[in-house]
């Protein structure tokens, strides 16, 4: 017993060399992991597509509407992306660096009252580093805290841990996004006049380095005695593949030139 | 009587049965389950094989075995370290003060048993998590948790039992 409390200290110490022993240890368990995660998943799926196949009809009717409208904003976004195009050449802007791609599956989503944490199929042999950005589909999900050769581990936005700097699209109120292990996430350092509706857009702001402008996080949830809530776009309980990104952020911890230290 | 290579490759394996199956309750712990709102109470499985065969053989559930078992939860569910190992090892310790009591009562008593154990477990991960984050938590998913894992004790014990008596009767 003396031991596992010697171990919290020792964790909360040397942190570097726990990381990397605890990034050996999901390696070597890695392949299990997915082995039994799989039958799971395919589980899921069976359920899922059941219930699907009920709303079929519907989900076919509200699908066309909004590949109508998508339709429309495709258009707009073409015409902007041109005239953005054309201006930038006018400026003469240094374009932004290109991002990376790397999909990993999710195989490990430890059932804890106090973690948020995922561990997917990408590791350092596939380009993975620590402090890349996860995203699912509409949003972020976590960045990259651990990485092993096969395996990395993300930290879910929701975690008590993760700390994000955000800013509110249309009012561009700078905040911090913290998680609480809730569902929901909170804004901490807002100013307390700031004029916040529920509704709003939350995106990166790219302070700190770690993630690039304008990534989309959640929306705001609500505005209360209890603070700002932001829901996350992603719903974090479901996701089955994300994406870890590496935007080539001159100077960040990311950046290959840091690595050989 | 001597035993052949092959009875003490037997009798070791089937030695090794509950050390096997509660690591397994941990990898099947970590196993991504879509279903929102699960992973803050997701049983904690592990809890009832220490409790199980601390009760039952205390000779293969050793304390040491439970702080590995402990230690490799920590590890793989990317935690603070060091915090399911106490959890483990407390479990332990507690069975093996009462373990007579639990050892001679029903189910419903091993039951019962196990369910003030759970509720200190919640109480000790609690404290354990404000103190290494430094903050006040909410006690509530710590309490659910224990409460589906309570909930969950019958069906576990049950596969339990069967590993027990399949592996290390007779």
């Amino acid at each position: 017993m003396l031991a596992s409390i010697a171990l919290m200290m020792v964790g909360k110490i040397d942190a570097l060399s726990v990381d990397n022993a605890r990034a050996r240890v999901t390696d070597a368990f890695a392949p299990i992991l997915d082995a039994i995660s799989r039958p799971a998943a395919t589980a899921a799926h069976v359920v899922e597509s059941a219930v699907e196949v009920q709303n079929a009809f519907e989900e076919n009717q509200r699908l066309k509407a909004e590949n109508a409208r998508l339709l429309q904003w495709k258009q707009a976004a073409l015409r902007l992306e041109a005239e953005n195009i054309s201006l930038r050449s006018l400026l003469k802007a240094t374009p932004e660096p290109t991002s990376t791609y790397i999909t990993a599956r999710v195989i490990a989503a430890p059932g804890s009252s106090f973690l948020r944490t995922l561990v997917v199929t990408a590791g350092r042999r596939d380009g993975v580093r620590k402090g890349q950005a996860a995203i699912a589909g509409a949003g972020l999900v976590g960045r990259v805290v651990e990485v092993g050769e096969w395996s990395a581990r993300i930290l879910l936005l929701t975690d008590i841990n993760a700390r994000i700097p955000v800013v509110l699209e249309r009012s561009r109120q700078r905040a911090v996004m913290a998680g609480d292990n809730s569902d929901q996430t909170k804004l901490l350092y807002l100013p307390p006049d700031a004029a916040i509706q529920a509704g709003e857009r939350v995106v990166t702001s790219g302070h700190g380095g770690q993630f690039p402008p304008g990534l989309p996080v959640g929306v705001v949830a609500s505005v209360g005695e209890r603070g700002v809530r932001v829901q996350p776009n992603v719903d974090l309980a479901r996701v089955e593949h994300l994406q870890l990104v590496d935007f080539n952020l001159p100077g960040t911890e990311t950046d290959p030139s840091h690595e050989s230290k | 009587m001597t035993l052949t290579i092959w009875q003490r490759l037997d009798k070791t394996g089937r030695n090794l049965a509950p050390f096997a199956v509660t690591v397994m309750l941990v990898l099947i712990g970590l196993v991504p389950v879509p279903m929102p709102g699960y992973a803050p109470v997701a049983p904690y499985l592990t809890a009832i094989a220490i409790y199980y065969w601390a009760i039952h053989r205390p000779d293969l559930m050793r304390p040491g075995t439970s702080f590995l078992i402990g230690l490799l939860q920590d590890l793989l569910t990317g935690g603070p370290l060091g915090v399911n190992a106490l959890l483990l090892v407390m479990v332990h310790w507690t069975v093996m003060t009462q373990r007579r009591v639990l050892q001679a009562s029903t189910f419903t008593m091993m039951w019962l048993g196990f369910a003030l154990v759970m509720l200190g477990v919640a109480c000790v991960q609690w404290l354990a998590f404000m103190a290494l984050n430094a903050t006040v938590l909410p006690f509530n998913p710590a309490l659910f948790q224990a409460l589906l894992t309570m909930a969950c004790f019958p069906a576990v014990a049950w596969l339990l039992i069967r590993v027990h008596r399949a592996f290390l009767q007779g």
